[in-house]
């Protein structure tokens, strides 16, 4: 079941026009942002599909630029999303893709500083519901059916069990678990799926721990 | 938890309860929240329909200037008291037309379950409202029952224009919205079935081609006949009427035209309206050059 609350039905309260092409792009956004942890100085954003053809007039650019500025899906500031990122000084680029994807809504975002970036690749499957395939390169192997938690980690001793403790302290139950890296001792991402809703506090703690980079949730 | 529409009349029935039970229950099992949490976040997302509808009543006018002040044209005919379909059917038209005239003028509505379909639900509830004298329990009721038989369009189909077609976006919207009119109303959980039953089939194949890619040309227009069909499906079903083809082979039947429908005319803008003289005029008019879209990849 791709769809589990009845507020991914009535819902999302958002900014018009479209629950996929600008709720759904805003999400994509705010998901980069969040597992980024601060504002980028740059974005590069690819768009596929149906989201290459009407972006423009769906305001998927504004949305997506709001998402990455921190903007939920119903906050009016979308709409001047891509002044306000020019008025910080964030470079934002888009750019329209031919390569047919699997799912007709996907877009690529490229962002960083000087200090680090990251790339991500996100799917709008409507009604607002999104689903991040890649990150960094990395293909994610989630099924959109559960809770899932991403973190992205160095390759260390420990850092696999350490999650796994808060997650166990959390009483949540690990469904599905998969854990890739680039080359040893390098970067790494663990994908966990959990059967509970995750708090806030679960990622807090989790972001605390030693050798942990990112961590963000991604469908709930 | 329910996973076609047969479970989930099933679950009602023998359980004696409504099907906006049910799918608080489901709520409160899956996301462990309690009924006041999950009861008033769908009690907030009533307060923005109403406002989305009182905004677009006003009168509202969007960015490219396709759309706008229809809901508010719609209005002052119904007071003139001669209009032909009648004030209710009218009104339900008005006041989806309203939401998705906000909706494409970049206003907040809450999307149902799509923001290009939004304006079916709460059309049809604010203009039902009228004539039934609904308690506000009974309203936010309305949408649970209305999100109960999204949810299973959504699981077994889909909602997504991009993937299914217009018949994905308003026609599933019309069918939540003529199911739960039914229960409103009084009718049972089998009789929301067929209602949703009944207007699926006959939106089934709509194709999802907006002009220049805007969520405004034909969108804003087939909310209003998809709040019509709602409403004249739930007359149906309350009459006693069925639909020869179960509610759950019907939204199979979508699934399926969905996804045999050509990419043009799955929200690309490539087909359709979207590929007509004036839908490619109006698309070089606002985006200052023609976008050139190939018709038939």
């Amino acid at each position: 079941m791709k769809y589990k609350s009845v507020f991914d039905i009535i819902g999302p309260v958002m900014i018009g026009p479209s629950s996929s092409h600008t709720a759904g792009a805003a999400r994509i956004g705010r998901v980069a942002r969040n597992l980024f942890r601060r504002e980028p100085k740059w974005a590069t954003i690819s768009f596929y599909g149906s989201f290459a053809k009407t972006y423009k007039g769906h305001g998927t650019d504004v949305a997506i630029v709001g998402g990455i500025l921190d903007y939920d899906t119903y906050d009016e500031r979308i709409i001047e999303s891509i002044n306000v990122a020019k008025q910080k000084g964030i470079k934002v680029k888009f750019q329209e893709e031919d390569a047919i994807t699997d799912h007709p809504n996907t877009a690529r975002i490229r962002m960083g500083d000087d200090k680090g970036e990251i790339e991500l690749v996100g799917i709008s499957i409507g009604g607002g519901k999104v689903e991040i395939i890649e990150l960094n390169g990395f293909e994610l192997k989630l099924s959109g059916h559960h809770p899932a938690i991403l973190v992205v980690h160095d390759d260390r001793f420990g850092a696999i069990a350490s999650v796994s403790n808060v997650i166990a302290k959390h009483q949540l139950n690990i469904g599905h678990m998969d854990v890739s890296r680039k080359e040893k001792g390098q970067m790494a991402l663990m994908t966990i799926e959990v059967d509970q809703p995750i708090d806030e506090a679960v990622i807090n703690e989790l972001t605390s721990l030693p050798n942990i980079t990112q961590v963000t949730r991604i469908s709930d | 938890m329910f996973r076609n529409v047969a479970e989930l009349v099933e679950l009602a029935e023998s359980q004696n309860k409504k099907i906006s039970d049910i799918m608080i229950e489901q709520e409160i099992e899956f996301t462990g929240k309690t009924f006041e949490e999950v009861y008033s976040q769908m009690e907030r997302n009533l307060e923005v329909m109403e406002q989305a509808v009182a905004r677009g009543l006003e009168g509202v006018k969007s960015h490219s200037g396709l759309t706008g002040g229809d809901a508010v044209l719609l209005q002052k005919y119904i007071e003139k008291g001669n209009s032909l379909c009648g004030d209710t059917i009218l009104d339900a038209v008005s006041k989806a037309v309203a939401t998705n005239e906000v909706n494409a003028a970049m206003g907040t509505i809450c999307a149902t379950p799509t923001a290009g379909s939004a304006g079916v639900v709460p059309g049809t509830l604010f203009a039902v409202k009228n004539k039934l004298n609904p308690t506000k329990d009974e309203m936010i009721r309305f949408l649970f029952a209305s999100g109960a038989f999204g949810f299973v369009v959504a699981n077994n189909a889909s909602i997504s224009g991009a993937a299914g077609g217009c018949q994905a976006e308003v026609g599933s919207a019309s069918g939540m919205a003529a199911a739960a009119i039914v229960e409103m109303a009084g009718g049972t959980p089998s009789q929301s079935a067929e209602a949703m039953a009944i207007t699926l089939k006959n939106m089934l194949g709509l194709v999802c081609d907006p002009v220049a890619g805007l969520v405004e040309v034909p969108c804003v227009k087939r909310n209003a006949m998809g709040a019509a069909n709602a409403m004249v499906a739930a007359d149906m079903a309350l009459a006693g009427i069925t639909s020869r083809i179960p509610c759950d082979e019907v939204i199979d039947a979508m699934y399926k035209i969905g996804q045999t429908m050509p990419v043009a005319l799955r929200e690309t803008a490539q087909g359709g309206l979207a590929a007509t003289p004036t839908g490619r005029e109006l698309e070089a008019k606002i985006f200052g050059v023609s976008l050139n879209k190939r018709e038939d990849s």
